[in-house]
């Protein structure tokens, strides 16, 4: 029971500082279950979150579902998801009621256009973090930089990849390079 | 019987939102549309509001939208409809990749998903960029390179990243916290 009540403490803590999409959850994620908990490796939370952005439903209760199961199987799963809605549920609600007009206040604007500016760097740093151990040689060097440049430019072509499209795509091309380099050691 | 109602179409919403929270943004207008539950408008007051309070946008807009729709129990059962498809798919999925755990074949998969699993992460990063630290409309009624950037935006990105780089221990809540006063002192929104 008390590993229950961790898994949803701590998963309503980290849905309480997410300020934005499931992406501005993983500096946090990083930290709280990584670093202080231990609970999973900064490689399984990569993992989590390839195929949290390809698979149904929002990336953030993806994670928190996959990090749930690791740890107490369905249940586990189902507390970690509960655990991040909490806060935010209640929040909402009690802006849903009484101030509608909330994110017009100059307060808020103000304090969500430096909040933003910090995911930013958050978001950077995480990246800087994983990319040593998902870029480790020249052909994920290959598949960073065109599912990059993929995503970031996509307005600019005449057909837009979904992340789906380009996470299925980059999982093939993981499974061929795997085939190339198993004859190459067999020669 | 609204409530039955309500979760199906937001087991509907999280099952065929694929990607960030926004991606849920074209369901809840067709909601919007078929039932007229909420207005238009209300969805344009669920995105500000979502984007500007603590917790996964896709999370925030289901509750604001069930709470329009019938109160303080139909903000809950949205939120729930919302979770039942992701902690069935993902269970499913979680079974599955335990039962390959050292599988060759799934490691060399997972070995293409993780280079573009932080790419895509990145771009994601790079769309808040654009909006936190930088002014592209201004830039495009002045035509000066110089107003592309919000100097004082870029200038709290550059002390967070060094703050971040000499200590590594503070948690990132402290930084998001002092970044929010600092926003607030400055009038970053003007």
């Amino acid at each position: 029971m008390q590993e229950y009540l961790d898994l949803f403490l701590t998963f309503a803590k980290i849905g309480a500082v997410t300020f934005g999409g499931g992406y501005a959850m993983l500096p946090i994620l990083s930290r709280e279950l990584v670093d202080q908990r231990g609970w999973v490796t900064d490689q399984e939370l990569t993992d989590y979150f390839a195929i949290g952005q390809c698979t149904p439903g929002i990336i953030a209760l993806n994670v928190a579902t996959f990090v749930g199961h690791k740890r107490k199987r369905l249940p586990g799963g189902i507390v970690c998801s509960m655990g991040v809605v909490f806060v935010p549920l209640i929040v909402i609600t009690i802006i849903a009621a009484f101030l509608r007009n909330f994110a017009e206040y100059p307060v808020v604007k103000n304090a969500f256009a430096g909040i933003r500016v910090c995911v930013c760097v958050l978001v950077v740093n995480s990246v800087l973090r994983l990319w040593k151990k998902s870029v480790v040689d020249i052909p994920t060097l290959c598949i960073f930089l065109a599912v990059f440049l993929l995503s970031v430019f996509s307005f600019l072509l005449p057909v837009s990849f979904s992340p789906v499209v380009l996470v299925l795509l980059s999982g093939a091309a993981g499974l061929l390079l795997g085939q190339v380099r198993q004859k190459g050691g067999r020669k | 019987m609204i409530y039955l109602q309500l979760y199906f179409e937001f087991i509907k919403v999280g099952l065929f939102s694929v990607g960030g929270g926004l991606a849920t943004l074209p369901f809840l207008y067709d909601i919007s549309q078929r039932t007229g539950w909420f207005t238009q408008a209300d969805v344009a007051n669920m995105i500000a509001v979502g984007e500007s309070t603590p917790g996964p946008i896709g999370v925030n807009m289901a509750t604001y939208a069930g709470y329009m729709t019938g109160g303080i129990p139909g903000g809950i059962i949205t939120t729930l409809g919302l979770i039942t498809p992701a902690v069935i798919i993902i269970t499913i999925i979680a079974k599955i990749l335990n039962h390959f755990l050292g599988n060759r074949y799934v490691e060399a998969v997972f070995t293409g998903l993780r280079p573009a699993s932080i790419a895509l992460i990145a771009s994601a990063g790079i769309s808040v960029m654009k909006v936190a630290l930088m002014d592209i409309p201004g830039w495009k009624t002045s035509g000066k390179l110089s107003d592309l950037v919000i100097w004082p935006a870029l200038i709290l990105a550059a002390a967070i990243f060094a703050g971040q780089k000499k200590w590594p221990k503070i948690h990132p809540t402290v930084w998001i916290l002092i970044a929010a006063v600092i926003g607030i002192v400055f009038r970053f929104a003007e």
